[in-house]
């Protein structure tokens, strides 16, 4: 993939999207690495227990796969300077050997200058938002 | 219970000190399956002016978010961690974080509001070197949901009417 550069941009130019897919194992590797055990992303009875349809994914790991997008796209993950967003809804993955799927998209929304670009991502699962206001800022060459 | 205003502006003593490893950062890149060469190859990440493998974007919140919990923990506050989910999360990075990376974090009680029975307190954690250098500044907005509510309130209605700065 080539890295996209600035001045080839404009407002409104589309990332190209991506599906992520989710599955519990997925939600336990993460759990191991990340350190976060919360038992609402890996036990059913716990999440059930709590008022949740079924397990949910951290919301860190939802952050984590939305920039890919832009980790994917710049070819260089230290060409973000920034990176933000809202976690308004759970991505919830059942234990049904499929899991959940999240959809991100991505387009850029304004050119600061000094080579950087907000990028607005947009994380949906089971056809809902799962982020609000996911936003980055990226420095290209 | 409302949250005690008077914690907005607290400072906390800075965390042990979280050494940055090669193995971690592969680790870490592999859960979240972001498998970008920087990550995982040296090479690589010296080809992109990287001294080392740098650490995925939201690696900082490995460090951030224990910090973290020392206010959380902290019982005069009276924040109760069982209700609390989180709300929102935003990183500022100087520099890329990467391997050989020394980092401890200072965390400050940036604002404290209650709305609609939750309580929500924005976290800003700055992450440092020993020798003093800002590599990453973490923003985390907390949110103890208020006792009883409906099953289907979860984190996002009490996130979603937040607000940010």
């Amino acid at each position: 993939m080539t890295a996209p550069r600035y001045e080839e941009l404009a407002v409104g130019t589309q990332l190209p999207p991506r599906d992520f897919p989710v599955t519990r194992a997925d939600l336990v590797r993460y759990a191991g690495a990340s350190g976060d055990f919360n038992e609402i992303h890996w036990n059913e009875r716990v999440a059930r227990e709590v008022g949740l349809p079924n397990v949910i994914a951290h919301g860190m790991f939802t952050m984590a796969q939305a920039v890919r997008l832009l980790t994917e796209w710049t070819g260089d993950p230290g060409a973000i300077v920034e990176y933000g967003v809202r976690f308004t809804r759970p991505v919830v993955v059942p234990d049904d050997g499929v899991g959940a799927v999240i959809q991100v998209s991505g387009k850029v929304s304004a050119l600061l200058g000094d080579n950087k670009a907000r990028v607005d991502l947009t994380a949906i699962s089971d056809g809902q938002k799962v982020l609000g206001k996911a936003v980055a800022v990226v420095r290209l060459p | 219970m409302p949250l005690d205003p008077s914690y907005v502006g607290r400072t906390y003593p800075p965390s042990a000190e979280y050494e940055v490893g090669r193995e971690k950062i592969r680790e870490f890149a592999e859960a979240v399956g972001d498998l970008q060469p920087a990550y995982l190859d040296p090479e690589a990440a010296k080809a992109l002016g990287h001294p080392d493998v740098i650490a995925p974007p939201t690696f900082p919140i490995i460090i951030s978010l224990p910090a973290a919990q020392q206010v959380v923990a902290d019982p005069a506050l009276g924040l109760n961690w069982d209700r609390v989910v989180h709300g929102d999360q935003r990183f500022v990075y100087e520099r890329p974080m990467r391997a050989g990376d020394r980092i401890s974090a200072v965390v400050r009680v940036d604002s404290i509001r209650s709305m609609s029975g939750n309580d929500m307190i924005n976290l800003v954690a700055e992450l440092r070197t020993p020798e003093g250098e800002l590599v990453c500044t973490a923003h985390s907005l907390l949110v103890a949901r208020g006792p009883d509510e409906e099953s289907d309130s979860s984190s996002g209605g009490a996130a979603a009417g937040a607000g940010e700065a």
